[in-house]
């Protein structure tokens, strides 16, 4: 019975997969194509950026905190407490800064993007826009998925400026570290083989959230039901895929630009 | 004589195992009001789909305006869409914008009306549905019966050709069935259109059918005038318009 089921979901997931590959297929299709609803887009990315700036606000400072505050006393066994701005400035900006603040957006706007387009299937608006000879795919799906892909790398930049500042602050307290040394080490430290892989990442990581939202909302079943469901497997599947091409990047990344 | 607008023949459509039209063959006229009669789950809105192109049939030919709607490329689908009016079931207003930016959407999306020419439609079309009252509100704003005018007035704002009606009465009391029936009746002969409507609703047929058809089993079972109609001894239509369904569906 078990194996049973535990076989069926593991179908289940790889067919999800296989037409999330086709639907993704789909949108490089159209996504080229006029119109380009730039306008459309425009609103997207200030509704998704409104909607996700305080709880990414929050997640950023307290990345900083708690892992200066964790760190601490272990590098302070080592002896190398001299080292923490170096520490907290590369582990954010390389892995925990994208990775936490794609975790937390793909919950905030996955789900959404989910629920809204799947709540529009339900009641025929999709349907309503396809038979007014307006493509429906082009102007809620494209439109969505560029606004998440070019919303979360800015989003992301923001995060890292205040994991900093948290893990600045947590030093201070600790340590009584000053901001012109703890920052000296901060930019001493940062290179471009940094940067770029770790906003690099997190456009595919928008993307994935934005195409995952879409497709699980615009195929959901009939039904209230369907809504729910294509809202909370939204939040699943993106997180999963994100943390999925997290491990594929880091590999990537490391091969492209070694970290010396 | 007005030459033929909706040609539907011999079509098939199964979901599954699930056979939900088993060989529909029909004609609309051009200014021809039918009304597709059926209970629920017979292929009513099913056969409306398929000929807007929402749903591909199985087997059969579908012609609209002399255009074969199965067999052709969706660009030029898109053409034929745009002289097509779809009422559906909840109306289908998009929850994101205003009952103004519902209307105009497709005009600004479809046509190359300007500013000013798309505001004066806007507020056309509400006024034939008497909402003018209503162009700033929200949809979720609106109630049953006003979600189903405002639907109304998006449909025929492009002053299409052929207008199908989804279930137009559905979940309306039996006052406002009559009101949304009668502007559909008025609608129809001020812009001379075509329409097919499917329903379950006397009062609605009683008011806009030129003509009947009863859907039963996703095959034809009766064609012709609703007088005729309510006069047979079928022990199916006989059920069907029995003073207990009418009770029961009707009060």
């Amino acid at each position: 019975m078990t194996s049973d089921s535990t076989f069926e979901q593991i179908r289940k997931f790889f067919n999800i997969i296989g037409a999330l590959s086709l639907f993704t297929h789909r949108f490089f299709m159209n996504v080229l194509k006029p119109p380009y609803e730039i306008k459309e887009i425009a609103k997207h990315m200030y509704e998704l950026g409104v909607k996700t700036f305080p709880i990414v606000s929050v997640t950023g400072v307290i990345i900083g905190v708690v892992l200066t505050l964790q760190s601490l006393p272990i590098m302070i066994k080592f002896g190398a407490e001299a080292f923490l701005p170096y520490m907290v400035t590369l582990s954010v900006i390389r892995e925990l800064g994208p990775v936490l603040t794609a975790l937390i957006f793909a919950g905030r706007v996955s789900s959404g993007i989910g629920a809204e387009l799947g709540s529009m299937r339900v009641t025929e608006q999709i349907d309503a826009m396809e038979v007014s000879a307006i493509d429906p795919f082009r102007f809620l799906v494209v439109t969505r998925v560029i606004a998440t892909t070019m919303i979360l790398p800015l989003l992301t930049v923001y995060v890292d400026f205040l994991a900093i500042g948290g893990g600045f602050f947590a030093s201070y307290i600790s340590m009584n570290t000053t901001y012109d040394l703890y920052m000296s080490q901060v930019v001493e430290v940062v290179k471009f083989g940094d940067i770029i892989p770790g906003i690099g990442k997190t456009i595919v990581f928008g993307f994935i959230v934005g195409i995952t939202g879409s497709f699980l909302g615009y195929t959901a079943d009939k039904g209230t039901e369907g809504v729910g469901k294509a809202s909370t497997t939204s939040v699943v599947y993106s997180s999963l895929l994100i943390l999925i091409f997290d491990m594929i990047l880091v590999q990537v990344a490391l091969w492209l630009w070694p970290v010396n | 004589m007005a030459g033929k607008l909706v040609e539907v023949k011999d079509v098939y459509k199964s979901f599954g195992e699930q056979s939900v039209l088993a060989g529909v063959s029909l004609e609309v006229n051009e200014t021809q009001n039918l009304v597709i009669f059926g209970k629920s789950g017979t292929g009513k809105s099913v056969l409306l789909k398929c000929m807007v192109g929402l749903l591909t049939p199985d087997k059969g030919t579908i012609s609209i305006n002399g255009i074969d709607v199965l067999n052709i490329p969706l660009k030029e689908m898109n053409e034929l869409r745009k002289n097509i009016g779809f009422l559906f079931q909840g109306a289908a207003l998009y929850d994101s914008m205003s009952v103004r930016e519902n209307l105009a959407f497709p005009l600004i999306r479809n046509f190359n009306f300007t500013q000013k020419e798309v505001t004066q439609k806007v507020e056309r079309a509400l006024d034939m549905v008497s909402l003018s009252h209503a162009i700033d509100k929200m949809p979720s704003e609106l109630s049953g019966g006003m979600r189903k005018r405002v639907g109304l007035a998006r449909s025929i704002i492009t002053e299409p050709m052929l207008m199908l009606y989804d279930e137009p009465t559905t979940g309306l009391d039996p006052i406002t069935t009559k009101e949304i029936s009668k502007l559909i009746r008025d609608l129809q002969q001020e812009l001379k259109m075509t329409s097919i409507a499917v329903t379950h609703d006397l009062i609605c047929a009683q008011i806009i059918a030129d003509r009947v058809i009863v859907l039963n089993d996703g095959i034809i079972l009766f064609e012709g005038d609703l007088a005729t109609l309510t006069s047979l001894d079928d022990p199916f239509l006989k059920n069907f318009f029995s003073p207990e369904y009418l009770e029961d569906n009707y009060g």
